[in-house]
């Protein structure tokens, strides 16, 4: 289906990451935004507020992220799209209800505006350092899928990718911004609605009698019903049948938690959206994402002036993470390189999916800026030996 | 009564979840009777309502009643009913919980749903205890009260919770014990109707844990100490009201006024500053 056009600021603009956000989220066709001020991805739903009443929809600031977190929940079991936004201190506060999200199936849209941690760490400055938060933040064993922009014209594209991810799959997704894209201004190009396609929510043909909410179809997802339509449905975080009646037996958590992981992982081929240029006769290559892309981008340019055989792979979505991509380009190269924004997140899953193939090469920032090309390119030469 | 006849709450019950898990002489089951009373007297369209509960025994109140309904995270139920109830306000949602679930952990959504005046329906069952995890001291445990972690009875001054969402600015506020079944009854269907944030609290006994450890006897005894100790006393003011382990139970309506509800202020705001370009989210928000 189309986007529905009142929601979408067709033209060119000259905006930031976080603005381009939120047009992403109203051209995606959410209408419900709960938040909690946090720099630095508060422009994102003050936007939101702003445009919110002229499109028709809500935003309401709640007294937490604890809060801000499930209030979004209620909105989609009632009928709407929804997503919230934070960064880093409110992305733990978040943590249980990523989880509640991903036990209950609630099609959602989590936004984390990276900045530099622990704890209050830098408010005003980048980090990527949320990336295995993002993944495992929450208790239990769940899946989720996390998408990471490197533009302002992204954050756009890519939110809207999010809604639909999240529809198709009935999982939260992350969106890992991180301080530099949210902030950065460049030109973002809006489609018109028509051009702009929108995942349909899996709403339920059955009629009341026949509907239960967790049985599922070949795919695994099961279909959904909104409160207030008459179905009265039962729906609990507790490890529940596929009438969604608590269930707590051995059999049922293992019946349950393995469709939850599987029925992502066994899409990970259709889920996968990356970069790639100049593998093909590589010595090595350069994995990245999000705004250290885009320094990496400046490095692999340097080293090839230099004449060192560089390719680039750009990670667009990292949960699930593509490894049937790195497990087939280890083999053919020296070496990886990983440049981001932390000492070591994502490098452990390029080092596990390239298993002993070829040399898997960090290079470790503890945020508050951006790499400087030269410390990639310095370890892009090391590599090449 | 003939063999076939069935209990006349059946038809609001998820029957092949019965039998519950409350114990013998819980008074949770009793206030959910007294919520299908209200279902059965108000004629509410059932198709119209949803509940919502967090965590706890009465959070498992959600389990049982067959209308949509939601168990949501612990002290979570006000915040997710505030989404449901605005993504889509045709519904009336009832969120039923516990008094640790909704004063302690969900105590800050407590006081500021009731500031916003969500129109959202409050039933609070007050154990005086944590129930589920083995009868802990909660905020609400009067003084003195002895408890699994406050085993030479409890010293920190507890909630009086019919002030503290007075006080926050909730339109309705009532309390009951679960001896006063016509009246809880009543109350109930009196908040189906009203809008805004109303608030019921229920006094239970928890014969297992609380009434237990306090030597209180068991779920007959304590519909004795709830007859003998408690008195009406409608339009009481608030202040006037907290609960001690053996002192008399202040019972009534204490608060029913009107005040422009979270929906009602937004609409107007909204109108007030954009004029027609105000898209009323009312059609919009679910499309």
């Amino acid at each position: 289906m189309k986007a529905d056009p009142r929601g979408v600021l067709t033209g060119v603009h000259f905006i930031d990451g976080d603005h381009a956000c939120c047009e992403g989220a109203l051209a995606a066709g959410a209408r419900f935004a709960s938040g909690y001020p946090i720099t630095p991805s508060t422009e994102i739903v003050e936007r939101f507020a702003s445009r919110v009443p002229t499109v028709g929809g809500i935003f309401i600031q709640m007294e937490d992220e604890l809060a801000a977190s499930i209030t979004l929940q209620g909105a989609v079991w009632g009928g709407a799209k929804a997503f919230t936004v934070t960064s880093g201190p409110g992305f733990s506060l978040m943590m249980e209800h990523i989880g509640y999200a991903a036990m209950t199936e609630t099609p959602c849209v989590f936004v984390d505006v990276q900045r530099g941690g622990p704890s209050t760490g830098l408010p005003t400055l980048p980090a990527q350092a949320d990336m295995m938060q993002a993944r495992w933040g929450s208790h239990g064993d769940y899946q989720i899928i996390a998408l990471c922009p490197n533009s302002p014209q992204e954050c756009f594209d890519l939110t809207i990718r999010a809604f639909n991810l999240a529809e198709e799959f009935r999982v939260p997704v992350m969106f890992m911004m991180d301080e530099v894209v949210g902030h950065m201004t460049e030109k973002v190009v809006i489609p018109s609605a028509d051009e702009i396609e929108i995942v349909p929510r899996r709403h339920t043909h059955k009629p009341a009698q026949e509907y239960w909410p967790y049985e599922t179809n070949g795919d695994m997802v099961p279909e959904i019903a909104h409160a207030g339509e008459g179905y009265k449905f039962h729906i609990t975080g507790l490890t529940h049948d596929h009438r969604g009646y608590p269930n707590m037996t051995p059999p049922m958590q293992d019946k349950l938690v393995r469709r939850l992981q599987n029925k992502v992982r066994n899409a990970v081929e259709r889920i996968t959206l990356y970069e790639a240029e100049g593998l093909e006769d590589a010595d090595v290559v350069v994995i990245s994402y999000g705004i250290t892309s885009r320094v990496a981008q400046r490095a692999i340019e340097l080293a090839r002036a230099e004449g060192l055989g560089v390719g680039k792979f750009r990670l667009i979505t990292a949960w699930p993470f593509p490894e049937h991509k790195i497990r087939e380009l280890a083999p053919r190269v020296k070496a990886l390189v990983v440049p981001e924004l932390n000492l070591g997140q994502m490098v452990r899953e390029v080092e596990r999916a390239a298993a002993g193939e070829c040399r898997v090469l960090a290079v470790p920032h503890a945020g508050g800026s951006v790499h400087h090309p030269e410390d990639i390119v310095k370890v892009i030469v090391e590599a090449s030996r | 009564m003939s063999a076939t006849a069935t209990n006349p709450v059946e038809p609001f019950l998820r029957m092949d979840r019965i039998p519950h898990i409350w114990c013998p002489g819980c008074g949770i089951g009793t206030t959910v009777n007294c919520f299908t009373r209200a279902l059965i007297d108000s004629k509410i369209d059932l198709e119209s309502l949803a509940l919502v509960s967090g965590i706890g025994c009465t959070g498992r109140v959600a389990g049982y009643v067959k209308l949509d309904s939601f168990h949501t995270t612990h002290g979570r139920a006000i915040p997710f009913a505030t989404g449901l109830k605005l993504a889509n306000p045709k519904l009336n949602v009832i969120v039923y919980s516990g008094d640790g679930d909704l004063s302690a952990i969900g105590g800050n959504h407590l006081i500021h749903a009731a500031r916003r005046n969500i129109d959202l329906k409050v039933i609070c069952v007050n154990n005086l205890t944590y129930a589920m995890t083995g009868g802990q001291s909660a905020p609400t445990t009067p003084e003195h009260a002895i408890t699994a972690t406050s085993p030479y009875g409890a010293f920190e001054p507890s909630f009086n919770l019919p002030h503290l969402v007075d006080a926050s600015g909730a339109v309705y506020v009532a309390r009951w014990t679960t001896f006063h079944v016509r009246q809880l009854a009543r109350s109930i269907a009196e908040i189906f109707k009203k809008k805004g944030f109303c608030f019921i609290e229920v006094l239970s006994p928890c014969p297992t844990l609380y009434q237990r450890r306090n030597k209180m006897g068991d779920g007959l005894d304590t519909m004795k100490f709830y007859k003998e100790k408690s008195k009406v006393k409608n339009g009481a003011s608030t202040s006037e009201v907290g609960l001690t382990i053996n002192g008399e139970i202040i019972v009534g309506k204490f608060v029913d006024r009107d005040r422009p509800d979270y929906g009602s202020l937004m609409k107007a705001q909204f109108l007030e500053a954009l004029g027609d370009r105000y898209v009323d989210c009312m059609e919009t928000v679910c499309s």
